[in-house]
């Protein structure tokens, strides 16, 4: 092998150099048409049918349920499902204001249009086509309804590689409102933590559609917190944070959060929620920041990687 | 799980006294739906001293705001919103003869005693059960504020609506005791 040196100074290995860093970079060529096709199907799928593992924690729950009324209730959101996901209509009319999450490998070009329209748009096209309800307002006081559901609350995030990975999240508002940002100090701890979740699991109660999905971001500053939180819900519902102390801290709070009885549809019961999913990150000397977004049983989320 | 028991619209207030949290009820009749906006333009009717687009007496209001329609069928999918937010509406409408409320959720200390000198009561049908709940709605109609989309009033004709008491006219409120019979 030549030196560096040496085959820099030839124009022959330059060419070289040249041709290898573009292997390297090599670029992936993306149409933003079919962002907007995905993004569509991908609307009414979530609107019409529940995700399996969500389903198969109603199931679990309706057998485990200790109230004769909450295993009613339980009985009837299964039925609930079947019947939208038979006659593609809305498991709930709350077809939510849709939150995107997408992750761009940095080496994906996107063609053919702007990817952000490209996300409306298909928002846009799946609630219009899928007979959704239009309930998002162009601005919080006037309060003018859109339309077509849009615009859309979206994520971007860029990491490795080439591939598009899309995950639509449609959020209903009356497990949203019951949303909650603590932000603690850091003296009050793990046990602070758990008082925060409690107390904004009690105070939802039969508002948010219980039983519900409980994502907690814990750390960050103000806005991280309530990301993660968010993040959290388009988890798989079963499925436990990789952090020792978070995921010993799930467990606990479902429990605990089980122990209120405030039950299915708020009526009394064993089952007021069916998870706990925690995410963390680093924070600030000065603060403990914990975020609670609670998720009724219709938790929407759907993943599709192009 | 109390007493099941079946009731024709419209609600008196003899029939609301009957009634006791925790009752499971099968109603057939018409009620309104209303939600957030249309309460909001129903209160500046009231307080302008106009006439209102809908007849509270004995009236049966449902908190909620349906998909739309598929082609063919008489609704989308139509279940209960969280009633908290209509509780500022609630005292007034109940003075002016409305008896009965479908929806989900909390309500105010106001409400739940303008629900007991009024002679009314509080449904909650299952929140998040909206395609199951739309095949007892066998009719309906827009009544007014067209504009308002999802919002707007609509007068329906149920078959069979399961709804639970939740509030009664004896100040009873069920999310209160039931959680603390599961309280372990």
């Amino acid at each position: 092998m030549r030196s560096k040196k040496g085959c820099f100074d030839s124009p022959f290995c330059r060419f070289w150099v040249f041709t290898k860093r573009e292997k390297v970079m090599e670029i992936r060529y993306v149409d933003v048409a079919d962002i907007t096709k995905n993004i569509k199907e991908m609307c009414m799928e979530a609107n019409f049918v529940l995700s399996e593992d969500m389903k198969k924690a109603l199931e679990n729950a309706k057998n485990t349920e200790h109230s004769p009324i909450g295993k009613k209730v339980l009985g009837d959101l299964e039925e609930n499902l079947a019947i939208a996901d038979k006659e593609r209509i809305p498991i709930c009319q709350d077809t939510g204001m849709a939150v995107v999450f997408i992750e761009i490998g940095q080496r994906v070009h996107f063609q053919g249009g702007n990817l952000e329209d490209a996300i409306h748009a298909g928002v846009r096209q799946g609630y219009q086509e899928g007979y959704l309800r239009k309930s998002v307002v162009s601005d919080p006081i006037e309060r003018k309804n859109t339309g077509d559901n849009t615009p859309v609350v979206i994520h971007y995030s860029i990491v490795d590689g080439d591939g598009v990975k899309i995950t639509v999240a449609p959020k209903g508002f009356g497990s949203e409102n019951m949303s909650k940002i603590h932000m603690l100090k850091p003296a009050q701890g793990l046990e602070g933590v758990k008082e925060a979740i409690i107390k904004t699991v009690k105070e939802a109660g039969p508002n948010a559609c219980p039983p519900m999905v409980v994502g907690v971001g814990i750390g960050g500053t103000f806005e991280k917190s309530a990301l993660m939180a968010k993040q959290a819900l388009t988890r798989e519902v079963g499925e436990h944070s990789p952090i020792p102390w978070a995921k010993d801290l799930e467990v606990e709070m479902l429990s605990e959060i089980n122990r209120l009885g405030i039950g299915p549809a708020g009526l009394g019961g064993s089952t007021t929620a069916l998870a706990v999913h925690i995410n963390t990150y680093a924070t600030h000397i000065a603060g403990l920041p914990v975020a609670v977004n609670i998720c009724c049983h219709v938790n929407r989320h759907i993943t599709r990687s192009l | 799980m109390k007493k099941e028991r079946e009731i024709t619209l419209p609600i008196t207030s003899e029939v609301a006294d009957q009634l006791t949290i925790g009752d499971y009820v099968y109603l057939t009749g018409e009620m309104y739906v209303a939600r957030d906006a249309a309460h909001k333009r129903l209160m500046e009717l009231i307080e302008q001293h106009k006439e209102l687009p809908i007849r509270l007496q004995n009236a049966t209001i449902y908190y909620m705001g349906p998909s739309p329609a598929k082609p063919g069928n008489v609704i989308g999918s139509a279940g209960p919103t969280t009633a908290s937010r209509m509780d500022q509406y609630t005292p007034t409408l109940l003075e002016l003869g409305m008896k009965a409320m479908i929806g989900k959720g909390k309500r105010t200390k106001e409400v739940l005693e303008a629900i007991r000198e009024n002679h009314a009561v509080y449904f909650a049908a299952i929140g998040g059960a909206g395609a199951l709940l739309s095949r007892c709605i066998k009719k309906s109609e827009i009544v007014c504020y067209e504009d308002l989309g999802a919002e707007a009033i609509l007068r329906i004709y149920v078959e069979k609506f399961p709804v639970i008491v939740v509030a009664d006219s004896k100040g009873g409120n069920l999310y209160e005791t039931a959680a603390s019979e599961y309280v372990r």
